[in-house]
């Protein structure tokens, strides 16, 4: 996620870090380089022009001549304007106390709004809300058919009626979730262009008839230029709360979350990074201009693995790290703890620096399925004791799992490798290291 | 075949004719406000060519282009000042004009052609997620259809919820038959069953249906090179054509799209959609000239019959254009 725009900068900086003193000269060059970074993110036209004239203006300060390293306080400089110009802080999203509280989404055609409609309700059911969807997509050819089966997947119940208007179905769901005691109504609009006038109008007219409490623009973040006009359509009709930035899980660099923002105010939300239902996150400003800079999103990688990691599990392997005893069979526990909290990829992207690694998306998923196999074919005596496995040992383990002599090779090499490292964390060393190389 | 008839064909050109008339308006604007190709000149051009999605890149490559000719022809009055802006900018097209379909004219290919010799002709649809190819393929087979011909959908979108139910209407809209079968069954199987039932009707055309997929997914992408080796199996030589649809709204990661699905599925032709909006789509101008590959539809709005074929002095055109983007003749 914002890989490559990571990158860029990145390249683009270098320069900097290794220059002693700034002059206008070297902050000329550079900034040109951002710009077109930027650009290349498919950040809006005018939103670099003010953003590079912003970083120019504060680099040429006091502050940064003053300093001992300008590299460090330009990288600041455009970390903290990234911030500001994607919001300070983390917002969420805004429910009613008196039920039912009401969710309109809105968007483009394809943005995803279905998609996140059934994710958002999953999330508030696991919450302890008790969500409605409402199919209010009348236009698009088995629109409706697809929020039913998404609804029955999440076990959320849908407000289905094929044959009333999109503004009768939301005002029907209303009631109807009031009689069936559900708090939250979640109403998935027909994706609608912002220049067709009739379509505009029309959820005009839903906002205006149930008085969403908070409605919320899906955007896909591959979105080049045209997302500021986009956005400041919708937003011109409906006002909205906050913007959904979806299909982050490519490797498209989301410049569109910048320009958006900028543009109207309204803070990111949501973000979708995946198929699956649960691959909804909060959007976090500031660990996503982190992110932009390389300085990895440490933040919430942690947050993701206490959400799954067994706490006196993650204890005891601490131990064995810092006594040095880990395992092949700690190895394969830490690997199951790993599936738990999401795709490799997804993970890795939040390891700090972890973008100057190349194409992360490369990351095979079936290899881990090999890696699963080799240890399973192993005997306990041989997962707790790896140095034992000779080579009529590796023949058998290769044959039992499927796989060849060389992957249990290269398999055994990585974890005594591994081993190696974590002895080194045990000893307080270089942390960051051993993350960033453990899948390469 | 000629699938456009004298009359339609003579309505788009003078649609085109229409849209050549805005872009030396525009063009015109800017001339007359700058005068000179200043630097204020060129970075209002900057502006209009990154703010439609053609990339820095493509936009240096142009601008110094235009520079150079500005510099060499010495024009002598705005018209041959846009003239050279207007050619500059549709020459990044004639890579794409397509050899196998170009007509008399060399202005206007014919996307629909289809070969005498091959039946049935198998198309092949790929894209992300919400890029509009089940709406596509609608279109596409409705056009077909209205030209004669039999055609057959593959509905090997096994995995979104709904996907079949979709396609069944746009099946039904069009008025041709659908091969599919149940949500999370095999895809490359459903592609299969469709060309071999393809065969034994004697259908002229068959259009298979992927589901959307990010360009990043290596397993993905490996299914989306099975189901392509399966088709191979049924019928030697098919996928005839491989058509990557891209959202007209795409910014510069269309590039990495179409890069990793040409390397994945071989893609020989682009469809653009959404084309309606306000979005240019000036990505696909990169797209066609990196891979080599022509722009054969460009998609206009959500009715059966809103698809069109590519023009790129119409697209070029566009670019300079406020609001609508292709011409639309009512008739």
């Amino acid at each position: 996620m914002f890989e490559t725009l990571t990158q860029k900068l990145e390249a683009a900086l270098k320069r900097l870090r290794g220059e002693g003193r700034i002059s206008e000269a070297n902050i000329a060059e550079s900034l040109r380089e951002v710009r077109r970074v930027l650009l290349d993110a498919d950040v809006n036209y005018k939103v670099v022009k003010d953003f590079i004239d912003t970083v120019q203006q504060k680099s040429l300060g006091q502050e940064v001549i003053s300093s001992l390293s300008p590299g460090q306080l330009i990288i600041k400089i455009i970390h903290d304007e990234l911030v500001a110009l994607m919001g300070s802080e983390k917002s969420d999203i805004a429910l009613s106390s008196s039920p039912p509280s009401v969710i309109l989404i809105a968007g483009l055609q394809g943005s995803g709004k279905t998609t996140f409609s059934a994710k958002l309700a999953r999330l508030l059911k696991a919450k302890g809300r008790s969500p409605l969807l409402v199919a209010a997509d009348v236009y698009r050819p088995a629109a409706i058919d697809q929020l039913e089966v998404l609804g029955k997947q999440i076990e959320v119940p849908v407000f289905v009626n094929r044959k009333d208007s999109a503004l009768t179905i939301a005002e029907n769901s209303i009631v109807h979730a009031r009689l069936n005691a559900r708090d939250t109504v979640i109403i998935d609009t027909a994706g609608r262009l912002h220049v067709d006038e009739e379509m505009m109008q029309e959820i005009e007219k839903v906002k205006k008839s149930v008085q969403p409490h908070e409605i919320l623009f899906v955007v896909d973040a591959m979105t080049g230029q045209d997302a500021v006009n986009t956005a400041k359509a919708f937003h011109d009709r409906l006002n909205f709360d906050g913007v959904v930035l979806t299909k982050l899980d490519g490797d498209a660099r989301g410049g569109a979350a910048l320009s958006i923002r900028s543009v109207v105010q309204k803070p990111i939300k949501f973000i979708g990074t995946g198929e699956k239902m649960d691959a909804l996150e909060p959007f976090y400003p500031d660990r996503m201009a982190s992110r932009i800079l390389g300085m990895g999103d440490i933040v919430t990688l942690v947050e993701k693995a206490q959400e799954t990691f067994d706490k006196e599990k993650a204890q005891k392997l601490e131990q064995k790290i810092r006594k040095a005893q880990f395992t092949l069979e700690d190895f394969y526990d830490q690997l199951q703890e790993i599936k738990k909290m999401g795709s490799l990829s997804q993970m890795i992207s939040m390891i700090p620096g972890a973008s100057r690694l190349g194409n992360l998306n490369d990351v095979d998923e079936k290899e881990l399925k090999y890696v699963e196999a080799i240890i399973q074919s192993m005997t306990i005596e041989e997962r707790q004791h790896p140095a034992i496995v000779n080579g009529s040992r590796r023949k058998r383990i290769a044959t039992g799992s499927g796989t060849s002599v060389q992957e249990v090779n290269k398999l055994l090499k990585q974890f005594f490798e591994m081993q190696k490292m974590m002895k080194n964390i045990g000893k307080g060393k270089n942390f960051n290291r051993m993350l960033t190389q453990r899948f390469h | 075949m000629k699938f456009f008839d004298a009359q339609t064909f003579s309505r788009l050109k003078e649609g085109l004719a229409k849209t050549r008339d805005v872009l030396v308006t525009k063009v015109n604007r800017l001339v007359t406000a700058g005068s000179k190709v200043d630097k204020q000149f060129l970075d209002a051009l900057e502006e209009i060519l990154i703010g439609a999605d053609v990339g820095v890149e493509m936009t240096s490559e142009i601008i110094s282009n235009i520079q150079q000719r500005v510099k060499d022809e010495r024009y002598e009055n705005q018209d041959e000042l846009q003239r050279i802006i207007a050619s500059e900018i549709s020459k990044a097209f004639t890579h794409s004009v397509s050899e196998r379909n170009s007509s008399d004219n060399g202005q206007l290919a014919d996307p629909l052609f289809i070969p005498h010799d091959v039946k049935p002709y198998v198309i092949m649809i790929v894209g992300v997620n919400g890029v509009g190819k089940t709406t596509t393929i609608g279109k596409l087979a409705y056009n077909y259809k209205q030209a004669g011909k039999d055609v057959v959908i593959g509905a090997a979108d096994t995995f979104r919820a709904a996907a079949n139910e979709q396609l069944e209407i746009w099946a039904e809209r069009a008025g041709v038959k659908i091969i599919q079968q149940l949500q999370g069954s095999d895809p490359a199987a459903v592609a299969f069953d469709t060309i071999q039932s393809a065969q034994s009707r004697g259908a002229d055309v068959v259009i298979i249906d992927t589901a959307g997929r990010l360009h990043t997914k290596s397993n993905l992408m490996e299914e989306l090179k099975k189901i392509k080796r399966v088709m191979d199996k049924s019928l030697s030589g098919a996928p005839h054509e491989v058509l990557l649809v891209i959202d007209a709204s795409t910014g510069q990661n269309g590039i990495q799209q179409a890069r990793q699905f040409h390397s994945a599925v071989g893609i020989t032709g682009i469809a653009v959609t959404k084309l309606d909006g306000t979005a240019k789509g000036g990505i696909v101008l990169s797209i066609s000239k990196l891979l080599n590959i022509p722009v054969r539809y460009v998609g206009v709005g959500e009715q059966i019959d809103d698809l069109q074929p590519f023009s790129a002095e119409a697209f070029t055109a566009a670019l300079f254009q406020g609001n609508v983007h292709v011409e639309r003749q009512s008739p």
